[in-house]
């Protein structure tokens, strides 16, 4: 049997090839992702090692110890411990070799046009600490020197080859709202975490950065244990002199906890990828099935002869199944290759797009290659199952007909009874999703949809009929070879069906996707923007507070119509923990619109407050109520409430005057300030506050565009990054569409050529082909839009529970650019058996079986 | 017209295809082997040719050339007044589209269409309407009338072959040429398919060439062209059954011996 088997696959070779094609990309995905996670984690981790090499013993804050939440504000009234003392009485210790003080925090660096350099979490600014020989362990200078004092800095070297910056010029910078002119001094190598990540650090010397960056203490001192000692050692000996409230860790056990934080990024990555790969895959398998199929129906009388001289049904079975295993296994080392490949050119790419993975050897873990193998063998077989048991039915007696077994047409009842069941299961499932709401109706919405395309996927030959009839119109200017592609299409529902859902279930995904991302978007911009009358935004760029200089100066600036600051404390009415944000109340009702149930912001002076519905409903509160209102001191204010609004996810809470918040404030600072323009937005309007603001890279100036082009560039972002993704699968269903009309073709060669004969020429035949091909892709696009849609609308009514500005957007460009692009799938797929086709002999025709 | 050698001086209409010294030669050297050797022949209109000869003798090789399915090594043939030596690909198939009738031995019907839309099949291709009238006739013929719009799932072969008789005849072809139009069928459905073409020919002016391995169905023919290592080696008119397979026979033996 095994003999059999391999002689068929060599015999099939070409017929086999898109089956092998499908299967090796769906394995590629697979060892690539595992490769490529495996690679940059380890880089990774190397890297990260390296960044500890001078820490023997780190002492740090206690953030184990429960303390009050409100962040930077306490820390500042908290006696400094991680003091110069502290450092200088660590030296001391016996089998301390050198001591580091660090600090580091947000610094916002201007490249030569005045823009932020880099994303803001990445900006980073840190103290230079040299060491007795007056260099510091961490960096390694390329260019220039160290800053040695204030009006110096040192910048990473990918920064400054990116910005361009030199050693001896002058960058421009900005940590707390003052921009200053700094002179570069030198220019740095680092395994710094932050710039290992693709951030950028800017150097102070150690004065400076504790000054600039607003630092009374260390963030951490490291210890670097004498030769001899131990981490353990030196940690015991630390620990005996430890402040309060701070602890002492070896530097192999931050080691470890960083290479566990890389290694759950890594596979949190890997699984995501493993996620899509396994939608290739399970694309794949229809076209293996199909394959596998038209090979048995094509062998019906060599398989039935094998019957008729004594080999079992099993035997039958397994001579498929043995042709499938070989085919996997072909498939899937081609794949583990191709996946290797794929994991190289990944980490150039994302270099070459302006990442920043680090070198490492490449990481093919034996395990990659097993599960390869596994996949791609498995994947096969069990496609290739079905038509397996289907080839053990042939009866013996098919060997002895004379005339050629046409592939039986087999009722379509009990598939399409299925595929109804199923699919009315999927709806009521999903439909009760929908009634129960929330997170509690999503595990019945998940399984809703599953059912649904897996009944879709068995219906899909029941549908093929009134589809294509739909379609018929269309192909009427096309004359007879439409009406021949229309036939052709219908011929063998079975496989047009497969071939079609195929494409559908990339393009279900697709489009729920692209309609839940856009509404989303949508969604976040009517929060963002919907209430704001103000003609711009301005707030720090690493979202920290702004200083309440910058609205007194932008109150101040003539072109300003009204202002307000936006500052934040949090209080309690009764039990309701709610925020207070403390406005100009003679301002904001020109740069605020709140939808009021009752009420208005009019009149919001001294004592006096809007509340939204929520927190009014909790507590029964309404108009004209004084509420009492206990603010983190613990003191309280009595605020009689003067409207009620309705909130959303960005505007929520209390607002009052702010004489009301600053009280309470541990040091006054604002979230944004509101702006309003006398000409409204423009350039000029927006240079003239960036000029207020002395030209500051951390402040970020955001007009209603601005706020919507960043929420929407965001998730284009991960639109797009799902495109590429769920492209593999895509494309493995255009070589399904390949696949299948390269099979019509053989199959009907004697058609074919007998309409060669008779007077169709070479560029009609390949015609009807491209039309049998159109017809089948768009099928494909139209029930997987359809559903995507559908799905879409099923995700979004979840969503619209808790974001209550959803509402569902059917982007109708993108669908239609979804259309185009399958029908042109539809004519690239058919290039090559349309060529083939109009090759054809027309003798082929006359010559009789 | 003249007539050439071999034509018959009593009939002196024109001749709807002609090959002249039409050579096919598979292969070089050593292998080569020649299937036509410089063969000369009329078919003209008006009348029903049959070739025979034995496997091998060239006799579908022939036909496929004079009909532009098959390239020739040299020589020339002749469709009414076009040379297909020079036609290129594209104008070929319009030749047989528009001028030539096929009827095959594996009927080659496409299953998806009904009987009525095969035999207008070579119409829609070429995007012209059928002369209703014609087409009536022809279907009225073959007595096809009541099975318009069966599929050939559902015709019996006879049936079906006289479906493909009707599709060639459709288009008014200036000759028709069936490859072994019987091969397929048993005797009473094949003789039925030979009295149409026979009565296409007498009735309604076709001209007619097939080739053919049964004597009894070259007995339908007006004149035989006996082939054998591809040439022509003899010629009857208004033959029988018996004597063509006299014929045959002595060849046959001539074969033996030789």
């Amino acid at each position: 049997m095994f003999r059999t088997a391999l002689r068929n696959v060599l015999a099939h070779k070409a017929r086999l090839l898109m089956t092998v094609l499908a299967v090796m990309l769906g394995v590629a995905f697979v060892s690539g992702t595992l490769v490529f996670s495996d690679t940059v984690g380890n880089a990774f981790k190397n890297k990260s090692a390296k960044s500890f090499d001078h820490v023997s013993v780190a002492i740090q804050p206690d953030h184990s110890r429960p303390s009050d939440s409100s962040g930077s504000a306490q820390d500042a009234k908290k006696k400094p411990v991680l003091t110069d003392a502290l450092l200088k009485k660590v030296q001391d210790l016996p089998g301390a070799a050198s001591v580091i003080g660090d600090v580091s925090g947000f610094t916002a660096l201007a490249d030569k046009n005045g823009k932020l350099v880099g994303q803001d979490w990445g900006t980073t600014g840190a103290n230079h600490f040299p060491g007795p020989d007056g260099k510091d362990v961490r960096y390694d200078f390329t260019e220039g020197s160290a800053p040695k004092r204030a009006g110096e800095i040192a910048l990473d070297s990918r920064t400054a080859e990116r910005t361009g910056y030199k050693v001896g010029e002058s960058a421009r910078l900005s940590t707390d709202g003052r921009v200053t002119q700094q002179t570069i001094s030198g220019i740095f190598d680092t395994s710094n975490g932050s710039v290992v990540a693709g951030g950028s650090l800017v150097l102070f010397d150690n004065a400076t950065a504790a000054k600039a960056l607003g630092k009374t203490e260390y963030d951490e001192i490291d210890v670097k244990a004498a030769a001899g000692t131990s981490q353990q050692a030196l940690r015991s000996a630390v620990e005996k002199i430890l402040p309060k409230d701070t602890v002492a860790v070896t530097g192999d056990s931050l080691a470890a906890d960083q290479d566990a934080m890389i290694t759950q990024q890594t596979s949190t990555m890997s699984q995501v990828l493993l996620y899509f790969a396994g939608i290739s895959l399970f694309v794949g398998i229809f076209i293996i099935a199909n394959t596998f199929t038209m090979l048995v129906a094509q062998r019906t009388k060599e398989l039935a002869l094998l019957r008729a001289i004594g080999a079992s049904r099993r035997q039958v079975t397994r001579s498929v199944l043995i042709e499938a295993l070989l085919v996997g296994l072909i498939a899937a080392v081609a794949g583990f290759v191709l996946g290797i490949g794929i994991a190289i050119g990944l980490r150039s790419a994302i270099n070459g797009l302006g990442g920043s993975l680090p070198d490492g050897p490449l990481v093919i873990a034996p395990m990659t290659g097993f599960v390869a193998l596994i996949i791609g063998v498995v994947v096969t077989m069990l496609a290739a199952w079905l038509p397996g048991r289907r080839a053990a039915k042939i009866p013996p007696v098919a060997a002895m007909n004379s005339v050629h077994a046409s592939p039986t047409v087999r009722g379509l009842v009990v598939r399409n009874t299925i595929g109804s069941v199923v699919a009315a299961l999927g709806a009521g499932s999903l439909f009760m999703g929908v009634a129960t709401g929330g997170s509690d109706g999503m595990p019945f919405m998940a399984l809703g949809a599953a059912l649904i395309l897996i009944g879709a996927i068995v219906l899909t030959p029941l549908l093929s009929r009134p589809f294509i009839a739909a379609v018929t119109p269309l192909l009427k200017p096309f004359g007879v070879t439409g009406k021949l592609a229309r036939q052709n299409s219908l011929r063998n529902p079975r496989r047009t069906a497969s071939t079609a859902s195929a494409l559908m279930i990339g393009l279900t995904l697709i489009t729920s996707m692209t309609v839940v991302a856009l509404s989303m978007q949508n969604a976040i911009n009517k929060m963002a923007t919907a209430s704001l009358k103000a003609d711009y935004t301005v707030s720090m760029a690493n979202y920290q507070p702004l200083s309440p200089a910058v609205h007194k100066k932008l109150a101040a600036l003539p072109e300003v119509a009204a202002s307000s600051p936006m500052r934040t404390a949090y209080g309690e009415i009764g039990g309701v923990f709610s925020s207070v944000n403390g406005v100009d109340g003679k301002r904001v009702g020109d740069l605020l619109s709140l939808d009021f149930t009752s009420g208005s912001l009019d009149g919001l002076t001294g004592n006096t407050t809007v509340v939204d519905t929520t927190t009014a409903e909790k507590e029964g509160l309404k108009r004209g109520d004084t509420a009492s209102v206990k603010f983190d001191d613990g003191k309280s204010v009595r605020l009689k409430i003067i409207g009620i609004y309705e909130p959303n996810e960005m505007i929520n809470g209390l607002f009052t005057p702010t004489a009301v918040v600053d009280p309470h404030l541990e040091k006054i600072t604002d979230q944004q300030v509101l702006v309003k323009m006398k000409g409204g937005t423009s350039d000029r309007a927006e240079a003239s506050i960036v000029k207020a603001l002395g030209d500051n890279p951390a402040i970020k100036i955001q007009d209603k565009q601005a706020i919507s082009d960043e929420v929407g560039g965001a998730i284009n972002l991960m639109l797009n990054m799902l495109y590429g993704l769920l492209g593999m699968a895509v494309l493995i269903a255009v070589l399904g569409v390949v696949n299948t009309l390269a099979m019509s073709v053989f199959e009907r060669k004697h058609e074919i050529g007998m309409l060669r004969a008779i007077g169709l020429d070479r560029s009609k035949v390949k015609q009807m082909v491209r039309l049998e091909s159109v017809v089948i892709s768009l099928f494909g696009a139209v029930l997987g839009v359809g559903l995507g849609i559908f799905l879409g609308w099923a995700a979004g009514s979840g969503i619209a529970d808790s974001v209550k500005t959803y509402s569902m957007q059917i982007p109708a460009g993108r669908i239609a650019v979804f259309m185009v692009a399958a029908a042109l799938v539809g004519v690239l797929a058919a290039m090559w058996p349309a060529r083939s086709a109009a090759r054809l002999n027309p003798l082929a025709a006359i010559k009789a079986e | 017209m003249t007539t050439t050698p071999t034509a018959t001086a009593h009939r002196t209409t024109a001749v709807a295809a002609r090959a002249t010294e039409l050579s096919k030669v598979y292969g070089q050297g050593e292998t080569q082997v020649v299937a036509l050797d410089r063969v000369t022949v009329d078919f003209r209109q008006g009348e029903f040719t049959a070739i025979m000869g034995p496997s091998g003798s060239g006799k579908s090789t022939l036909m496929h050339c004079v009909a532009g399915l098959d390239s020739f090594s040299s020589g020339s043939v002749r469709i009414g007044e076009t040379e297909l030596g020079t036609l290129k690909d594209k104008q070929l198939t319009q030749l047989r589209r528009d001028k030539i009738g096929f009827i095959f031995q594996a009927f080659n019907l496409l299953p998806t269409l009904t009987a009525a839309e095969n035999i207008t099949l070579p119409m829609d291709i070429a995007g012209r309407k059928p002369d209703k009238e014609w087409l009536n006739t022809v279907i009225e013929m073959v007595g096809l009338s009541g099975r318009l719009k069966h599929r050939p799932t559902e015709l019996s072969g006879g049936q079906q072959q006289r479906v493909a008789v009707a599709r060639a005849l459709a288009s008014r072809p200036e000759i028709m040429f069936g490859d072994e139009p019987t091969g397929n069928l048993d005797s009473r459905s094949g003789a039925e398919v030979l009295g149409f073409l026979r009565n296409s020919v007498r009735e309604l002016g076709q001209t007619v060439v097939m080739v053919t391995h049964d004597p009894v169905a070259a007995s339908y023919a007006d004149r035989v062209i006996f082939l054998a290592d591809g040439r022509i080696v003899d010629e009857m008119l208004h033959p029988t059954a018996d004597g063509v397979l006299d014929r045959m026979k002595e060849f046959d033996s001539k074969g033996r011996t030789s």
